[in-house]
């Protein structure tokens, strides 16, 4: 256990900031600990901004996590962490002061993927949802009712936003350069499936295609004009385009981490650019790249609620000095509410050969699609059928046989493969 | 033929006071396979996980029951023509706990939509008076029955107004109920006489519920039947008469046998550990966490039968193909796996996930009723009798190993406060 | 900014519910507990009030307690716990 005069620093101040830290005081770390945030907030909950704040069914500062009350720390917010020097082992912060530890907890997440064009990003009327100050903002334009809505990217934020715009009663097209929504992460087979459900309900979807510029009347967006000529009018547009790794801060300080996150060895400690470990340092969360043991050790910084909490709950009894017995490997799991459609998923689809749907019936809106590679399932994703992903995170934690033989409830007596879709 | 497995002692009459030491011996073969004399046996899972992941998996069929065969008459006519057409409707038109999905889900789904946050938030309140109600009629008595004063009234009172079922017509219930709830005990699927008599009862209860629906159509009330009667559900389906007729008794049997169970064994728990009947007395608001302590320790259903669509390796063994299979609720729920010091009745548990309410699609429709009924009379019991003792420990058992719970639960008091 | 871990700012006193929608089934035990603080929308999308007033911890503690997956979190200020 870890003496109790060492000094323990959290950098970032979100769920796995929040979750790290009670897991080291769970696990007995009793000294002084520090939180530093950029934002300033205490931590919130970010799932609930892409769908409960946007529509209007809480405000954005009704996020605020549990779990702030009795943990005993010293929070230093909207002061984000601009250095890290391990010589002197301190965490350099915006306001020029310096705060020295003993161990740390990289926790900084991510951002939006600005719009390429900062005077066009800028315009009143264009948004990015990463914040919670990003989504009450986005909620006042929503509410007063814009002509139309434009989603650029049709990831899973872009699908949320569009769902949501037609549960608010607002016209929204969705621009997406791929074959499908969400054809990236799901493949265009699923994609297609799931963006006929949310066509159904009225979202205009481009695929295909993609915003060039975005038209500037008097610093307010007016209209986006596509590369192929085409122009949407609309007076609110969602920048969508994912996220990018907050690991600049970690520039000089020898550590390895790049745009695609901060590295971890199995234990979850980091490393430095010359392959050494530093005990003294642990990651979590969606800036943490790691070695997942399901995936063959592949190196994956996932971006995930449930992985954040489990894997800052990892890191910090690591630091807290009663490490985990085993390297942390828990089966990638999401879900995405879009609308009324509730997407969830469980392992990881890249490099899926096949897909099938062993339950339900896309055509009905719900179903279960899984994942196959070299005949193995390696994920499964439920469309408003989440009481059948169990049981297929199961088969996908134990590397089943793909495709599944034999009958079950709701199954199609000859299952189809098909083609994922993955470009 | 004394049935000497394991599974044999838990359907023996005589274990029905205290099964847990039969489950705990089949505990310590997670999914076992049991001679049952029924020639493939049964397939018993014992331990949390394993019935956990049963009740989840879309391998494991709820579609238990054998065809319909209903008793023959000796009249040429009926036998060779009205028998099998209604055979056929009988198979076609099961009660959706002995079906799976996609059939499943549109029917159950039809009475989720008729099962309102506002229509049970309305027999909250109403449990509240019944409660007060059913012991104030006692009040000056020196020794009350649990079962026939309280915890046999309440829920079929709460059924009746919710179905919309008069009142005045449920003693008529009460036999065809106890005689329909043992379709839900495994030697149901084998015994000829069981299955007569579940027959001729369905269609007495059919016939008085074909009549009442004809009634609700006429006179629709704000009741659950009127609704699932006259209204479609929001993906715009609306039950066929067979179904609705099957759904209506569905649901009445299971409000006359299951909450019952719970208010009784809940009762004779806490008169078992006094020193929690005081903290309940004390705080009211410890009862939502007794009675989900409850569920865990001594649920009313302490068992379901399932079929095997599929060969399923499991714990070691495998499940063949068309199996049948008995998950063991009330045992997994004594499962120190998950449970640590799982035979202590101990509602300051947390993250308690037990299995008395079923899992997965088929989880309790009811549940959020019985927990509401529970409350009221639970904690109107610990505020309200004074000094209660109970007369007979163990009290008499009901038959069922299934649906398991005291016939009579005897407890003597010094007053009703 | 430093601020001290008691009096989040900008946020009312009350309790703080996060539901880990991983874990959640739709089984909507919750939504009959706390009605207005919990409900299903389509099959099984759930919206819950993250911040309830504080007399309602009653309710909110039934959902709590009833979630079958025991998906629910609650932080009461008053009752630490």
């Amino acid at each position: 256990m870890a003496r109790t005069s060492e000094r323990a620093v959290i950098v970032g101040a979100g769920l796995a900031a929040l979750r790290g830290a009670e897991a080291m005081r769970a696990a007995g770390f009793s000294g002084p600990l520090a939180v530093i945030g950029a934002e300033p907030h205490y931590p919130y909950d970010r799932p609930p901004l892409s769908k409960h704040v946007l529509a209007g069914a809480i405000p954005a500062d009704a996020t605020t996590l549990p779990g702030i009350h009795g943990l005993d720390a010293d929070w230093h917010l909207g002061n984000p962490a601009i250095g890290l020097d391990r010589g002197r082992r301190a965490v350099l912060l915006a306001d020029g002061r310096d705060l020295p530890y003993d161990r740390l907890l990289i926790a900084t997440g991510t951002r939006a993927r600005p719009w390429p064009n900062p005077h066009e990003g800028r315009l009143a009327g264009v948004f990015t949802l990463r914040g919670r100050d990003d989504a009450a903002a986005l909620r006042r334009a929503l509410a007063a009712g814009p002509r139309r809505v434009l989603v650029i990217g049709g990831g899973f934020i872009g699908c949320e936003v569009a769902s949501l715009c037609r549960k608010l009663g607002l016209p929204v097209t969705l621009v997406e350069p791929g074959p499908t929504p969400l054809a990236r992460v799901l493949g265009s087979t699923v994609g297609a499936f799931i963006g006929a459900i949310h066509a159904g309900h009225g979202v205009e979807i481009r695929c295909g295609a993609e915003v060039e510029w975005l038209e500037d009347a008097e610093g307010r967006l007016v209209r986006a004009h596509l590369v192929d000529g085409s122009r949407i009018d609309a007076d609110v547009a969602v920048i969508a385009l994912g996220a990018v790794r907050n690991t600049e801060w970690l520039d000089g300080s020898g550590l390895s981490a790049d745009p695609g996150g901060v590295d971890c060895d199995a234990s979850g400690h980091v490393h430095d650019t010359d392959g050494q470990t530093d005990p003294r340092i642990a990651a979590a969360g969606d800036v943490a790249r790691f070695s997942h043991p399901l995936y063959e050790g592949r190196r994956v910084a996932l971006e995930h609620w449930s992985h954040a909490a489990a894997q800052a709950v990892h890191a910090g009894r690591l630091l807290a000095g009663t490490p985990p017995g085993e390297p942390y490997g828990a089966l990638p799991t999401f879900w995405s509410t879009q609308g009324d459609l509730v997407v969830k998923s469980a392992g990881l689809t890249e490099g899926a050969d096949a897909v099938a749907i062993t339950q339900g019936d896309p055509a009905a809106g719900r179903f279960i699609a899984l994942y196959g590679r070299a005949g193995r399932c390696i994920a499964a994703l439920s469309v408003d059928s989440a009481r059948w992903l169990p049981a297929h995170a199961e088969m996908v934690a134990a590397g089943a046989p793909f495709p599944p033989h034999g009958a079950a409830a709701d199954r199609p007596k000859a299952i189809k493969i098909l083609e994922p879709g993955f470009s | 033929m004394p049935d000497a497995s394991l599974l044999g002692q838990v359907k023996d009459f005589a274990n029905r006071a205290n099964p847990y030491p039969v489950y705990a011996k089949l505990r310590e073969t997670p999914v076992s396979r049991q001679d049952d004399g029924t020639g493939d046996g049964t397939w018993v899972a014992a331990t949390h996980d394993t019935i956990a992941r049963l009740l989840q998996d879309p391998r494991v069929s709820s579609d238990t029951q054998p065809p319909a065969d209903r008793p023959r008459t000796g009249n040429p006519l009926t036998d060779l023509i009205v028998k099998p057409l209604k055979d056929w409707m009988m198979d076609r038109h099961r009660v959706f706990i002995f079906r799976d999905p996609p059939d499943h889900d549109a029917l159950r789904a039809a009475v989720m939509h008729q099962f309102s946050r506002e229509r049970v938030q309305a027999m909250r309140a109403r449990s509240d008076r019944l409660v007060a109600d059913l012991l104030d009629a006692k009040s000056g008595a020196r020794e009350i029955d649990a079962v026939d004063d309280l915890a046999y009234p309440l829920p079929v009172t709460v059924i009746c107004e919710l179905f919309g079922v008069p009142r005045e017509d449920e003693p008529k219930f009460h036999g065809w109920a106890t005689q329909l709830a043992t379709a839900l005990e495994p030697d149901s699927l084998s015994d000829t006489e069981i299955r007569a008599k579940n027959s001729r009862t369905f269609d007495a209860i059919g016939g008085y519920m074909a009549d009442l629906i004809k009634d609700k159509r006429k006179h629709p009330r704000d009741d659950m039947l009127s609704g699932l009667a006259n209204h479609a559900t929001p993906e715009g389906a609306k039950m066929g008469d067979y179904d609705l007729v099957a759904t209506s008794i569905l649901m009445l049997v299971a409000g006359h046998e299951t909450t019952v169970n719970l208010i009784t064994n809940g009762l004779l728990t806490l008169l078992r550990h006094p020193d929690e009947l005081e903290r309940l007395r004390q705080d009211p608001l410890r009862a939502p966490r007794v009675i989900e302590e409850l569920m865990r320790y001594e649920p009313p259903v302490q068992f379901r039968t399932r079929r095997t669509l599929s060969a399923i390796d499991i714990a070691g063994v495998t499940i063949p193909k068309a199996a049948d299979l008995v998950l063991l609720l009330a045992s997994g729920n004594r499962d120190a796996a998950v449970f640590p010091d799982p035979d202590r009745f101990d509602p300051d548990r947390t993250g308690t996930r037990h299995l008395g309410f079923g899992g997965s699609l088929h989880y309790c429709v009811g549940a959020p009723l019985a927990r509401f009924e529970a409350e009221a009379a639970l904690t109107a019991l610990a505020a309200r009798l004074k000094a209660p003792r109970l007369i007979e420990d163990p009290p008499p058992y009901r038959p069922g190993a299934a649906l398991r719970g005291p016939e009579h639960l005897r407890v003597a008091i010094d007053g009703i406060a | 900014m430093s601020a001290s871990a008691d009096a989040p700012p900008g946020s009312p006193p009350g309790l703080r519910v996060s539901v880990d929608l991983n874990l959640c089934q739709a089984y909507a035990q919750c939504c009959y507990a706390a009605p207005r603080h919990f409900r299903i929308e389509g099959h099984e999308a759930l919206y819950y009030d993250p911040a309830p007033a504080a007399q309602d911890r009653d309710d909110i503690e039934r959902a709590r307690v009833a979630c079958p997956v025991q998906a629910i979190r609650v932080e009461d200020p008053e009752r630490r716990g």
